[in-house]
C-alpha cells in the first residue's frame, strides 16, 4: 500500500528526515515511536501533503501512485487521513456540514453521487455511537470550544466517517485521560480491517496497550534506527530511548 | 477666469436640480418639512464635496462619484419593477411588514404592511409628514447634523422615505423589512430616501432595511436615517447594502439614546462600486447599551468604507462594537472607529474591535480606532487585528479531501461566525451566509 524509500524532508531550511524507509501492507498497524524532536509528527504531516514541509529527497509510493504528485486534498481523496496531533477549531461550520462536504468530495472523486442526508444521518449516529459522542456533540461547530479529550474523539469521528485505506494518527494519545484513551482505542479497532492500515505515531507505550502494532519503529535523529514487533515497544517502556541512542552513537563510531 | 474644478462642477449640478425638484413637489412643497429643506439647502451651498483633505475622507476617493450627473428620482420616468423582483431580494421564511421603496420613493402597490398594534405609524415619510407632522417637527433633523455636503443634500430634498412611530409601551413583534430597490435601466438616478423612526419610552422594534440594486446603469443612493430612542426603547436595526457593482452607497444614520434605551445596529456590506457607511449614536442617558456590529465583504475594485461613532454622553452606559471585513482582489476597506467619552460619562464601558482578512495579496484596508477620553473613571478596550486565512486551519481542511476553495469559504465562514450569529433573526442568519458565498462564487468563476 505504502512505499517510503530513502525520505528526506526538511521544515524552514532545517532538515529533520534523513532517510527514511518503510513499507506498509493492507492489514497492517504500525506504530513510530521516538523521542520528542525525532521527526515523527514530520513524517505524518509529509505523508498528508502539509506544504509546510518540503521534500529534499526520496520517494513514496501509495497504491501505485507517486504521493509527492498530489495536493493534500486529492491524497485524501485516494483514501489516505491525517489525525492531527492538534485538531483545529473552526466556529461556525459544524462537524456534520464538515463530513458531509468531505465525504461528497471523495465520492465525487471516485465517480460516486452524494450521499442521500438519510443515510448520512444514519452513518453518523452509528460512529457516533462507537465513540459515545451524541447528535449534540455532532452538530456543534468543529472542535470549537472542545476539551482536549474531545478534540481527538472527533478526529476518531471523521476517520469513521471517512473510512480512508491509510489511516495516519499523530499522537492521538497525547492529552488523553485513561477512560479517553479507551474510547479512542475502541475506535480506531472498530476501523481496522485486512483493506486498510494504520500508521500511528506516539511517545509512549500506553497507547499500544489498546491498538496492538504489528510492528514497531523507532525513530531518532530523522531515521529509522530499530524496527521489531510489539515487544519492542515493552522494552522501550522499561529501558527508556537512551539504549537505542547509544546504540545509534555506537553505529556512526564504527 | 480660471475654470470650475469637478468638485464645483458637480455641486454646481445637484444645486441646479434644486428648483425643478421642489417644482415637482406640488402639495408636498408646503409642509412642516419646508424649512429642513431650506436649511438643507443653505447648508449645500455652504458645504463641498469632501475630498482626500478632509480628515475624515482620507482614505475614501469620491471622484469617481462625480464622474456622473445624477438626476433626482422625483425627475426621471419611474423605473418598472414587479412583486418577482422584489420577492428575489427579500429575506424569507419568517412573517414581516413589507415596504418597498423604489429609487427612494415609496410604492404601496408593491408593500403590504399588515397589521399593527394600536397607535403605531408605520411606512412613509410622506404619508407621515400629512398624518402626524407634529412628530417629523418634533424629531426631524433634531439630532443629525448635516455633515458633509450628501447629507445636506438629502435634506435639502426631503421628500420620502421610511418613517416609523412606536408610543410609548407598545412592541411591533414582527420585523419590519424594508426594501430599496435602486437604479434605472434609462437614466443615471439619485435616489435619497430620508428615515425616520421614533419609539417612545418602554418600546420595541425591529427593522430590516435592504438596498439592493436593479440592473446595471450606475446609480447613486444617499441615506440619511435618523433614529429616536426613548426611555428603555429597544431597536434592532439591520441594515443589507447589496447596490449594484456599479452603484454609489453614501449613507448616514444617526441614532439618540435615552436613558436605559438600547440600540443594536448590523451593517452588512456587499455591494456598489463605492460605499460610504457613518453609523452614529448618541448615548444621552443613562444605563444605555449601543452595539454595533458589521460584516463587509468586497472583491474587484469595490471600496467599503465605515465609519462609525459612539459618543458617551452620559455615565454608566456600554457600548460594543465589533467589524469584521473580507476583502478579495483589489478591493479596499476602511475602518474608522470613534468613541467619545466625555466629561461626565463616568463608569462608561467600551469595547471596540475591528478584525480584518485579506484573500489576496493586493486587497487593502485602513483600520484606525479613534479614542478621545474625558472622564476618569471608565473602561476602554479597542482592538485592530488584519491577517490571511489561517494556513494551518486550511490545509486541516484539505486533509480531509476539501477542495482548496471550498475550505477557504468555509473558513470564511467561520471569520465571520461571531457577528452573523449575533443576528436575532435566525431566519436570515443563513441567508446572509448565503449572500457571502454568492459574492466568493462570483469571484470563483473569475479565477477560472
Amino acid at each position: 500500500m505504502l512505499k517510503i524509500v530513502n525520505l528526506h524532508a526538511e521544515v524552514e531550511g532545517k532538515p529533520i528526515l534523513k532517510g527514511i524507509n518503510l513499507e506498509i501492507n493492507k492489514g497492517e498497524v504500525h506504530a513510530i515511536m521516538g523521542p520528542n524532536g525525532s521527526g515523527k509528527s514530520t513524517l505524518a504531516n509529509v505523508l498528508s501533503g502539509n506544504e509546510n514541509y518540503q521534500v529534499t529527497e526520496g520517494e513514496i509510493w501509495y497504491e501505485g501512485h507517486n504521493m509527492l504528485d498530489l495536493s493534500p486534498e486529492d491524497r485524501a481523496r485516494e483514501g489516505v487521513f491525517l489525525a492531527f496531533q492538534y485538531p483545529v477549531e473552526i466556529p461556525g461550520i459544524s462537524n456534520a456540514t464538515l463530513l458531509k462536504t468531505a465525504i461528497n468530495e471523495i465520492r465525487k472523486h471516485n465517480g460516486m453521487d452524494d450521499i442521500s442526508p438519510k443515510d448520512f444521518l444514519a452513518k453518523m449516529r452509528e460512529k457516533g455511537q462507537i465513540l459515545g459522542m451524541n447528535d449534540l456533540l455532532i452538530n456543534r461547530s468543529v472542535n470549537s470550544g472542545f476539551s482536549g479529550g474531545e478534540k481527538k474523539r472527533n478526529e476518531i469521528l471523521q476517520l469513521l466517517m471517512l473510512e480512508p485505506k491509510l489511516a495516519l494518527l499523530d499522537e492521538t494519545d497525547s492529552g488523553l485521560d485513561i477512560d479517553a484513551l479507551k474510547i479512542v482505542s475502541t475506535g480506531v479497532n472498530s476501523f481496522r480491517s485486512s483493506e486498510n492500515a494504520v500508521l500511528l505515531v506516539t511517545h509512549y507505550q500506553r497507547l499500544l496497550n489498546y491498538i496492538v502494532p504489528d510492528f514497531v519503529h523507532v525513530l531518532s535523529n530523522g531515521k529509522i534506527l530499530k524496527s521489531g514487533g510489539k515487544e519492542l515497544a515493552l522494552k522501550l517502556e522499561d529501558q527508556g530511548y537512551d539504549w537505542i541512542n547509544k546504540a545509534e552513537l555506537e553505529t556512526e563510531s564504527v | 477666469m480660471s475654470s470650475l474644478t469637478k468638485q464645483q462642477e458637480s455641486k454646481k449640478w445637484y444645486l441646479s436640480k434644486i428648483d425643478p425638484f421642489l417644482e415637482h413637489l406640488n402639495s408636498d412643497k408646503n409642509t412642516c418639512v419646508k424649512e429642513f429643506r431650506d436649511l438643507g439647502l443653505e447648508k449645500m451651498n455652504k458645504l463641498d464635496f469632501p475630498t482626500l483633505k478632509d480628515e475624515e475622507w482620507k482614505y475614501t476617493n469620491i471622484s469617481p462619484i462625480l464622474q456622473h450627473n445624477f438626476e433626482p428620482a422625483l425627475l426621471t420616468a419611474l423605473q418598472e419593477t414587479d412583486e418577482k423582483e422584489v420577492a428575489k431580494h427579500l429575506f424569507k421564511d419568517f412573517d414581516f411588514h413589507k415596504i418597498v421603496f423604489v429609487n427612494g420613493v415609496f410604492n404601496s402597490d408593491l408593500s403590504s404592511l399588515g397589521e399593527l398594534p394600536s397607535g403605531v405609524a408605520a411606512g412613509n415619510l410622506r404619508s407621515l409628514i400629512h398624518s402626524h407632522p407634529e412628530i417629523v417637527k418634533e424629531y426631524l433633523n433634531k439630532n443629525s447634523d448635516d455633515d458633509n455636503f450628501f447629507n445636506a443634500m438629502n435634506s435639502a430634498c426631503t421628500y420620502d422615505g421610511f418613517a416609523l412611530y412606536v408610543p410609548e409601551g407598545k412592541h411591533v413583534e414582527k420585523p419590519f423589512q424594508l426594501l430599496f430597490l435602486n437604479g434605472n435601466s434609462s437614466v443615471k438616478v439619485l435616489s435619497q430616501p430620508r428615515n425616520l423612526l421614533v419609539l417612545g419610552g418602554r418600546s420595541s422594534a425591529k427593522v430590516i432595511a435592504s438596498y439592493q440594486g436593479l440592473g446595471s446603469n450606475e446609480y447613486l443612493s444617499n441615506i440619511v436615517t435618523e433614529i429616536y430612542l426613548g426611555e428603555e426603547a429597544v431597536l434592532d436595526f439591520y441594515k443589507v447594502q447589496n447596490e449594484s457593482v456599479n452603484a454609489f452607497h453614501i449613507n448616514k444614520t444617526q441614532a439618540f439614546q435615552s436613558r436605559g434605551s438600547v440600540f443594536s445596529h448590523y451593517s452588512i456590506s456587499f455591494g456598489s462600486k463605492i460605499a460610504r457607511n457613518d453609523i452614529n449614536s448618541v448615548l444621552k442617558g443613562t444605563n444605555c447599551e449601543c452595539n454595533l456590529y458589521g460584516i463587509y465583504l468586497s472583491n474587484e475594485q469595490q471600496h467599503i468604507d465605515n465609519h462609525t461613532f459612539v459618543d458617551h454622553a452620559s455615565p454608566n452606559c456600554v457600548s460594543n462594537e465589533l467589524y469584521k471585513g473580507i476583502l478579495d482582489d483589489e478591493s479596499r476597506g476602511v475602518f474608522n472607529g470613534k468613541i467619545m467619552v466625555r466629561k461626565d460619562a463616568q463608569k462608561t464601558n467600551a469595547y471596540q474591535s475591528n478584525k480584518s482578512v485579506l484573500l489576496s495579496g493586493t486587497a487593502r484596508i485602513d483600520t484606525k480606532p479613534q479614542l478621545e477620553i474625558y472622564a476618569d473613571d471608565v473602561r476602554c478596550t479597542h482592538g485592530a487585528t488584519i491577517g490571511q486565512l489561517d494556513e494551518t486551519s486550511l490545509f486541516y481542511l484539505r486533509s480531509r479531501g476539501i477542495s482548496s476553495e471550498i475550505a477557504k469559504s468555509m473558513l470564511i465562514r467561520a471569520f465571520a461566525f461571531d457577528v452573523i450569529d449575533s443576528v436575532k433573526i435566525p431566519e436570515i442568519r443563513e441567508q446572509i451566509h448565503t449572500l457571502i458565498f454568492e459574492h466568493l462564487h462570483r469571484e470563483i468563476i473569475k479565477n477560472d
